[in-house]
């Protein structure tokens, strides 16, 4: 939240007002109303709660706030304090621990004390009993704590998200990809805590405040396991973004081929409204897709003259090979079929099964256009790097022939609305790493659609 | 395939040995008698029966693979230690005697179990098993004071109470599996018993938490606690399975990757994948915890990948017949590829210090150094060759150099495993 645009600004200023106005009239109507829970213990203590809740990171999302167990309190507040007190508590995001700017908490701490008023609102209006509820209320009360933890999950996301979709469109984008993937998990574990503050509300009246305590315990260790979960996801497309570029050593040209075409594939794949784990799964697929030219021999390879039927075999055998070798990991079905395929072309005279048309699986049709993109735009040993305009004129060329039509459109669209990061693309190769061995240069590119393998004739 | 047939006959985790075969008559007489117990008795207070019995085997169905082939059913663990730890349900007193919360965890379980044996998935008798006997050791310590005074008036001293007989059933659990896994794997105890105090720490929290919270909640809610509870123990749940899902899924990636060097024809087939698996056998021999052992198998999978770099294959890929100045070029190599990964720092450590000798120039280089030059050295010189002979003259060979190259301790374990992979063999 760097930068904000005016829309931003102003949406954030009707908020942040609302909720001031909010808290000035529950604490005038505390007062005066003589209602002792500005002083009561629960109010303390589910503040605090709030508090650790709303303070400890997590690396879940771009935006914390997006998944905090802290519903957990401020739900319990709804029962025990009523609309008023549940405001109170949420508002104190305002204080919270954790980094960030005073605009980032003055917004978190509106939409908190403005979601729980709401919820405390809708657990009235069903007839919810406000105070520590007895054994008699069970199970008629869980109806109006159903509805209020559906208000509070609802108007939350809706502030958050009015607020994500105003903010400046890279930033924007990318969290939504990341929301999207988690979207199914972030609904249900709202939920799931929103029932928690039931609990702590229910154990009340047996263990008073330790019930806050023996339901922090599993809400941190899921916490925790998520916490690890994004390290290792991190980790692990680290670890295999280093074993493609140590498979890429071979040639100087075509270093960061991999990560450009897997950047270019899952640009196209965002652009045709792949779901979050289709994309992901593209993801991997493009980065690993030439892994199989390693089974090339070298010599092949570099190759300057025509190549022999059996030359031009071993090199058309490279999607093969890379299959064979990501085979064994657990991954979607499609992003095997799409390093598979990732050569066919529309018109069935591609390799290595001679598909055409629907065929081809939709991840090596996109990953046919990325591959052949990047592979123009950049430098090559017989040529320089290409303009992305003579690329798309390409592109367009071979439409309908070797590319789908529709992923060629879609892909130019997507470039056309400056999606793709132009400096990373067609830059000279990279300097050598000390140590390295002499570079070794590819003659020919067997991505490169503007020059075809030269085979020898055969008689 | 040569790869996995003289590997074939390490012990397997899922197959049945005496340890293992132990726990599960103690559990099955358990079973028995309690089933017996309650037929004889009758069902005390049958609706709560149902109710747990039916938590528990929905967190059967909904078992959980941790890092390292365990298992856990964190969901039905709780429910059960919850129907233990019950003093009332709504108002009315909770009467169950201990060898009824057994079998209503033992039924529970079965029933859980049916569907993944319908599905091909093993049963997991094993870890049925000492879940069954975790609860019944908590039952019996805790039934018996459920109604005294003391327990019933004073809530500290019942949560205190709870809490210890937690501990005490999660400590119990760990033991009987570390007994398991150090005969299976041929570990030494005290490090497998570190090993699982550490993995099942964060979710015995969570499991020990969830029950006290079951416990109190049917108390102060009646029975709608349970159906209540499932939701956020779901959250809890989902988080574990996706991060053991990552984990699991990053172990196959790097097995699978390491394999170009095999493709790109640098090394044997297979070469990798067993200087892995040799490389982990002798680590664990050599009582490596599992986080060491983990770091070794990523290092010894990769410990070629810098060959990828070199213009040809050397002749045979054998890295042993390499020159030293090659060895320790193309180790730099695999090292500074896998620290651009920037996680795995003590990988790319060991990577690097591979090619160097035992007592060289530059101090000891790490245990998992000294394993992988071993390893990578016998299997140069055996390959997936069964034949015990050569598997003899290559033992010979890094003896007779450990005054230098190799650490004499590496060969000894890589002996004694290499001995039970070859059974027969002086």
């Amino acid at each position: 939240m760097s930068r904000l645009t005016r829309a931003a600004w102003l949406y954030m200023a009707v908020v942040v007002t609302a909720a001031v106005l909010l808290l000035a009239h529950v604490l005038v109507q505390a007062m005066a109303g003589g209602q002792d829970y500005l002083l009561s213990r629960a109010l303390l203590v589910l503040a605090v709660l709030f508090m650790i809740c709303d303070s400890s990171p997590t690396t879940l999302t771009s935006r914390q706030s997006a998944w905090s167990p802290s519903s957990a309190a401020t739900l319990a507040a709804v029962v025990l304090l009523g609309p008023g007190g549940a405001a109170l508590v949420g508002a104190t995001s305002l204080i919270s621990l954790r980094r960030g700017g005073l605009r980032e908490r003055a917004f978190n701490g509106a939409m908190y004390a403005l979601s729980a008023y709401a919820s405390g609102e809708a657990y009235l209006a069903l007839g919810g009993h406000i105070g520590v509820p007895r054994p008699g209320l069970f199970p008629g009360i869980i109806l109006p704590f159903a509805a209020a933890a559906a208000v509070h999950v609802a108007v939350n996301h809706g502030l958050l998200w009015s607020m994500l979709l105003l903010l400046p469109p890279s930033g924007a984008s990318l969290q939504r990809g990341r929301l999207d993937l988690h979207l199914s998990l972030l609904l249900v574990s709202d939920l799931g805590y929103a029932t928690l503050g039931l609990l702590i509300a229910a154990l009340w009246h047996l263990v008073g405040p330790f019930a806050a305590v023996l339901v922090l315990i599993p809400l941190f260790v899921a916490r925790w396991a998520m916490g690890q979960f994004a390290a290792q996801e991190g980790a692990y497309s680290a670890t295999m973004a280093a074993l493609c570029q140590a498979v890429e050593t071979k040639d100087f040209y075509t270093r960061g081929h991999s990560e450009r075409v897997s950047r270019g594939a899952t640009l196209l794949a965002r652009q045709i409204g792949m779901g979050a784990e289709r994309v992901e799964a593209i993801r991997y697929a493009g980065m690993l897709h030439d892994v199989g030219k390693l089974g090339v021999p070298t010599k092949v390879l570099q190759k300057t003259g025509p190549l022999t039927e059996e030359e031009l075999a071993a090199i058309q055998l490279h999607p093969m090979r890379g299959l064979e070798i990501v085979r064994q990991i657990g991954f979607l079905t499609e992003a095997l079929d799409g390093i598979m395929h990732h050569h066919e072309r529309m018109d069935g005279k591609g390799y290595p099964m001679g598909l055409a048309g629907d065929e081809i699986p939709e991840f090596a049709r996109v990953i046919a256009v990325a591959d052949a993109f990047d592979s123009m735009t950049s430098t090559r040993s017989y040529r320089g790097a290409r303009s992305v305009g003579e690329a798309v004129a390409e592109l367009r060329k071979c439409s309908g022939m070797q590319f789908d039509p529709v992923l060629v459109d879609a892909f130019i669209a997507a470039l056309a609305q400056g999606r793709w990061d132009s400096q990373a693309a067609g830059q000279p190769p990279p300097a050598a790493l000390p140590g390295d061995f002499p570079a070794q240069v590819a003659a020919q590119d067997h991505d490169d659609p503007t020059a075809p393998l030269r085979v020898v004739e055969s008689r | 395939m040569t790869t996995q047939r003289h590997l074939a006959r390490q012990p397997g985790w899922q197959s049945i040995d005496s340890g293992q075969l132990l726990l599960v008559i103690l559990a099955g007489v358990l079973l028995v008698a309690a089933v017996a117990q309650t037929a004889a008795a009758g069902l005390v207070q049958p609706r709560d029966a149902l109710a747990f019995g039916a938590l528990i085997a929905l967190g059967e169905l909904l078992r959980l693979s941790l890092p390292g082939d365990r298992e856990a059913a964190p969901i039905g663990s709780a429910g059960a230690l919850g129907y233990a730890l019950a003093v009332r349900v709504g108002t009315l007193p909770a009467l169950q005697p201990a060898l009824q919360v057994v079998a209503v965890t033992a039924v529970g379980m079965i029933v859980g179990a049916l569907p993944h044996l319908a599905a091909g998935r093993p049963a997991g008798v094993g870890g049925m098993a000492s879940r069954l006997l975790a609860v019944a050791f908590v039952a019996m310590a805790f039934r018996p004071l459920a109604h005294l005074a003391l327990i019933d008036r004073h809530m500290w001293l019942r949560l205190a109470v709870m809490a210890v007989l937690i501990v005490a059933g999660w400590l119990a659990e760990c033991v009987i599996k570390g007994l398991i896994r150090a005969d299976a794997l041929r570990a030494r105890f005290v490090v497998s018993l570190a090993d699982e105090l550490r993995i099942q720490v964060p979710l015995g929290a969570a499991v020990g938490a969830s029950a006290m919270l079951i416990a109190l909640a049917t108390e102060a809610m009646g029975l709608v606690a349970l159906a209540l509870l499932i939701a956020p123990l779901l959250v809890t749940q989902t988080a574990f399975r996706r991060y053991a899902g990552i984990r699991s899924t990053y172990l196959q990636t790097v097995r699978a990757l390491a394999r170009v060097t095999e493709v790109g024809g640098y090394v044997e087939d297979g070469h990798s994948y067993r200087v892995g698996q040799l490389a982990v056998a002798v680590g664990r021999e050599l009582g490596m915890s599992e986080p060491d052992l983990l770091e070794l198998e990523y290092a010894a999978l990769m410990h070629d990948i810098g060959q990828l770099s070199l213009a040809d294959p050397i002749p045979g890929g054998a890295t042993v017949l390499a020159s030293p100045e090659d060895q320790e070029r193309i180790a730099g190599l695999g090292a500074s590829v896998i620290e651009q990964a920037g996680v795995l720092g003590g990988v790319a450590e060991i990577v690097r210090r591979q090619s160097q000798p035992w007592r060289g120039s530059d101090g000891e280089p790490p245990i998992g150094s000294r394993i992988i030059r071993a390893a990578n050295a016998f299997d140069d010189l055996v390959g997936g060759s069964p034949d015990r002979d050569r598997s003899a003259a290559a033992l010979e060979r890094l003896r007779l150099d450990t005054a230098a190259e190799y650490d004499p301790g590496v060969v000894e374990a890589l002996t004694k495993v290499t001995g039970r992979w070859y059974p027969g063999r002086l």
